[in-house]
């Protein structure tokens, strides 16, 4: 198990599956808010579902209504667990804190790489990631 | 980000779930643009309140929302005039949930105020070197510029979070080293009315998020540095600007370097953009007529007719101020909107062309509304709409 510290954005405590990826994400434009699917065929995670996973990107990016999409993906049961980022934005971090999903930042970019799958906690109140290593 | 002891308790949840949510906003945005602590402000004006713009997603959101905001609070334009909305042709559909928006920030002690000009209806939101969080870009402007307060531009969230708290993080516009001019600007010209905002237009795209310092001719009235101010917002992001001999002085003596002149052949061209003879609706009041601009106005059209749709956008507080101008302006078959405009409405969109004589609406109409724009003088834009 590898412990990773972090950054709290928004408060929590989750453990799930991983998706990570090097791309930003507009949460407006990109995700399916009724599914969490993400639909822009332009980008990494096309057709991936970002529902209960450990969704890790670098950050936002686009429209402020993207706050208001991370908030209806939570209401339809379709949100991440939890998210990770190089550096938050307010798009996503505001997201985040009116959704009740909890949010890090300042970690390493190399885990931005993390196979898909990886179980993974994020403790957003001790400021720590764990990475369980099968 | 320091707290104090107050404040910890509430990010640690002691005082209930709004607060604790509000708090933890304003953290996080003072943690990601490296704010020292939070600054008590003396008024919020929130973002997010057309429909046509925060759409079912933002709705859902605002209609969940709980808490009650602690410092004098309004709202931006909405998307219809909330009395007369068939009027401008806005359907049941959209109606309902805009008024679901009002409704909702009213429960949280939110004024229903809607209007990108709170200063020109309440002299008590903001004075000199007050701290805001405001959220219209033309406002914001006109707050650090005009008024002399700091505010930011804040979203609908943040915003809502400093009215619940009453605080704002410290950093961007409330710090005197962020105030600096950034570009001198030189117009060797006399200017009048909508050239305002046909320079905004041209110094916006220029100095992008910059603090331009303008050397002009002209000693500006109010209503000049508001469409300058809000072209300037449109086409760039610029949230500070000063106007020598006219505005506050900048915190510091020394001038920035990079020095542009404008001459009077460019602001000119603005004009040309788009042609005027096709249009089918004109629209003034972008950003909110004041009294001034609605007697120019009503007098202009004073025994006329309109022979095309005829917009005049202001507050609803402004309108009410003076039933007499909007009588008068009525009479000639034009609409007195309020609560919205031209820019915010779903209602523009059924035209195919808008005369305006402001800067910012000669922005916002292509790309928000895709309404083709012509820029005119407010003589013009009434000639236009009252001749064949």
């Amino acid at each position: 198990m590898l412990e990773i510290k972090c950054h709290r954005v928004a408060s929590g405590y989750a453990t799930g599956q991983s998706l990570a990826t090097d791309e930003p994400i507009s949460f407006l434009g990109n995700i399916d808010p009724e599914t969490g699917i993400i639909i822009d065929p332009e980008h990494e995670l096309y057709e991936k579902c970002v529902s209960g996973r450990v969704l890790i990107f670098p950050g936002g990016k686009g429209s402020t209504v993207g706050s208001y999409i991370i908030y209806q993906l939570k209401k339809r049961g379709k949100a991440p667990l939890a998210m990770i980022n190089l550096h938050s934005e307010p798009i996503v971090a505001v997201g985040a804190i009116i959704s009740g999903i909890p949010l890090v930042d300042r970690v390493p970019e190399s885990l931005l790489k993390l196979i898909d799958g990886t179980k993974i906690t994020v403790d957003a109140d001790r400021m720590s990631i764990l990475i369980y290593q099968n | 980000m320091y707290l104090t002891k107050e404040e910890e308790h509430i990010y640690e949840g002691k005082s209930g779930e709004s607060l604790r949510r509000a708090m933890e906003i304003l953290v996080a945005l003072g943690d990601i643009y490296e704010a020292k602590r939070l600054i008590p402000i003396r008024s919020v004006q929130v973002a997010g309140v057309s429909f046509k713009n925060i759409g079912d997603a933002g709705l859902e959101w605002i209609s969940d929302l709980k808490g009650r905001v602690t410092v004098p609070s309004i709202l931006n334009p909405a998307g219809m005039d909330l009395q007369h909305w068939k009027d401008m042709g806005i359907d049941e559909e959209f109606a309902l949930k805009q008024k679901k928006v009002i409704d909702a920030f009213e429960r949280m002690g939110v004024s229903a105020d809607c209007t990108c000009t709170p200063y020109q209806i309440y002299s008590g939101l903001a004075e000199k070197n007050d701290h805001l969080a405001w959220s219209e870009s033309s406002a914001v402007s006109y707050a650090n510029s005009v008024i002399g307060a700091r505010t930011n531009r804040e979203g609908g969230p943040s915003a809502l979070a400093a009215a619940i708290i009453g605080k704002t993080p410290n950093y961007g516009y409330h710090l005197d080293e962020n105030r600096k001019p950034t570009h001198q600007i030189v117009v060797d010209a006399e200017l009048n009315g909508s050239d305002f905002g046909a320079l905004g237009f041209l110094v916006g795209k220029i100095v992008k998020d910059g603090v331009p310092l303008f050397h002009l001719r002209n000693r500006l009235n109010h209503d000049e540095l508001k469409a300058l101010g809000a072209a300037m917002a449109a086409s760039g992001s610029v949230a500070l600007y000063y106007v020598e001999a006219v505005t506050y002085s900048p915190p510091t003596c020394a001038k920035p370097v990079e020095k542009i002149t404008i001459d009077k052949k460019e602001i000119d061209e603005v004009y040309e953009l788009g042609s005027r003879a096709d249009a089918d609706i004109v629209a003034l009041g972008c950003p909110h007529c004041s009294i001034a601009e609605l007697k120019g106005i009503a007098e202009m059209l004073s025994g006329k007719k309109v022979r095309k749709d005829l917009w005049v956008c202001t507050a609803r507080k402004i309108a009410e101020t003076c039933p007499h101008l909007v009588k008068k302006i009525e009479e000639s078959g034009a609409k007195v909107i309020c609560d919205t405009c031209m820019v915010v409405s779903p209602a523009s969109q059924r035209y195919k062309k808008m005369m305006t004589n402001s800067g910012k609406a000669l922005v916002y109409l292509p790309s928000l509304c895709k309404v083709e724009a012509g820029l005119g003088s407010t003589e013009e834009c009434i000639q236009c709409a009252t001749e064949a």
